[in-house]
């Protein structure tokens, strides 16, 4: 078998180099479908009309098309429109970020419509306002029903992130590429970086198991 | 204390409240009773506007409460509601779930919010409870916390909207018995309810209600030993 790893023993720190380009922008991209996801969310859940369209069209477009044409677009397409020239880590981060905050948005309300009804009657019943029934009566409840959903995207969303190696964005992924093309040899780099993707969600897995388990001891 | 005026309430075509017209006075206990689909809840939960009411009108003494201007968390501080399925908030203590409102609503102190819990939780037997989550109670337990949570706004009307009919039978009496007290604190009570015993003990008013009409009202005696319309004799007859 023609299987040789100590050819690509000089590359390992040029790949390795990538966990950290990886990491930077796929926690940039998470935090940014957070914020906005959590702002969808809840224009979803109010009894706003204006609101709760644009936020519906949004996640509808953004899950109803594939991510890299989302990419391809923000990265190659726009740029056309302004005369732009968008560098790799902003398209990354807002493909990324804006698909993100589709799903994270559907998590979030389906998370919060779970929650009784009665908790929200109650609340109002006592005269409780808006948000502080929000804050401290409906999202904490809440919370248990998004966090397994939510570390589930998070971990797809890092997974999914080799694709930014399209646009050209130094990542895991584009660097075991480049290391093949290199050495002729594809098998040792891309395994390596296999492992190293394995290591990352299982990581990003067992701190989601730790939380949940956190969450648990309140019941 | 409580007043309707023609009160009536449709979801989309099926009308469920048809002309409401009643006065409720102070002190008064009065079990609004019925067949199940009667309109009894939605009356009670229009009374504290959970419900938005179709048409008529409610007044709280002497304030219009239907109308737009009215800020109804405003109106709910005054009322209390005990639901048929209890609501408490699963991840507070019993304590915290008593003193919450009072400290965010009427932004009482947080160390007299809690002398007041404890006062109510006492008042209704539960004070080996106060640091017990909602789950490990029984339902009456659950039911009588509920109580103690309306309680700790203060109002001055309470509602209870079947209060005893989630629970298993050896838990009503301890419900009741709080409620028997309550009515003895001369507290302003609406109980929608099954329980006739209650009705006929405790109430000084029975409202019978049928296909959301109020078709009886009358004092307990003359409403159980002669109702005047046929539906009210043939309901008692049912469950009597």
């Amino acid at each position: 078998m023609n299987l040789d790893f100590s050819q690509i023993v000089p590359s390992i720190p040029f790949i390795l180099e990538g966990i950290g380009a990886t990491l930077k922008f796929v926690s940039v991209s998470i935090l940014f479908g957070l914020l906005l996801g959590t702002i969808l969310a809840l224009c979803k859940i109010g009894n706003k009309k204006w609101l709760k369209w644009p936020a519906d069209i949004y996640t509808s477009i953004f899950r109803g098309t594939p991510l890299i044409l989302q990419l391809m677009i923000i990265h190659y397409a726009v740029p056309q429109l302004f005369l732009y020239d968008i560098p790799v880590f902003l398209s990354a981060v807002l493909a990324f970020g804006l698909n993100s905050a589709a799903y994270v948005s559907e998590i979030i309300r389906a998370g919060i419509m779970a929650v009784d009804k009665g908790q929200v009657e109650a609340a109002e019943a006592l005269g409780i306002p808006y948000r502080p029934m929000m804050a401290n009566i409906i999202l904490p409840q809440a919370l248990k029903n998004i966090l397994p959903a939510m570390m589930n995207e998070f971990i797809t969303l890092t997974k999914e992130s080799a694709l930014v190696s399209t646009i050209g964005y130094m990542d895991l992924m584009r660097r075991a590429e480049i290391v093949g093309a290199q050495l002729y040899r594809n098998f040792e780099p891309l395994l390596f970086a296999g492992v190293i993707y394995w290591v990352m969600i299982f990581i990003l897995t067992n701190i989601g198991s730790w939380v949940e388990r956190r969450l648990r001891q309140s019941d | 204390m409580i007043k309707t005026m023609e009160l009536t309430k449709n979801f989309g075509e099926s009308i469920v409240l048809k002309n409401i017209t009643t006065t409720i006075n102070k002190g008064e206990v009065v079990a609004v009773i019925g067949p199940s689909g009667s309109g009894k809840s939605t009356f009670l939960r229009c009374l504290n506007l959970l419900e938005d009411p179709s048409s008529g009108h409610i007044w709280l003494k002497d304030e219009e409460i239907t109308s737009l201007k009215v800020n109804k968390l405003q109106v709910r501080k005054n009322i209390g509601m005990v639901f048929q399925h209890f609501h408490l908030f699963p991840h507070m203590t019993v304590l915290e779930n008593v003193m919450y409102a009072p400290v965010k609503v009427k932004h009482m102190k947080k160390e007299l919010a809690e002398k007041n819990a404890k006062e109510l939780l006492a008042r209704v037997g539960l004070i080996e409870k106060v640091e017990a989550y909602p789950n490990r109670l029984s339902g009456g337990q659950k039911q009588r916390v509920a109580i103690a949570r309306a309680l700790g706004m203060d109002p001055e009307i309470m509602l209870f909207d079947e209060p005893t009919s989630a629970l298993d039978p050896e838990m009503v009496k301890e419900v009741l018995d709080v409620m028997k007290d309550l009515a003895q604190t001369g507290m302003t009570m609406i109980v929608v309810t099954h329980e006739m015993n209650f009705a006929k003990e405790v109430a000084d008013k029975i409202i019978f209600m049928d296909e959301g009409k109020l078709m009886e009202e009358a004092e307990p005696q003359s409403f159980f030993k002669s109702p005047k319309t046929k539906r009210a004799k043939d309901f008692l007859a049912k469950v009597l």
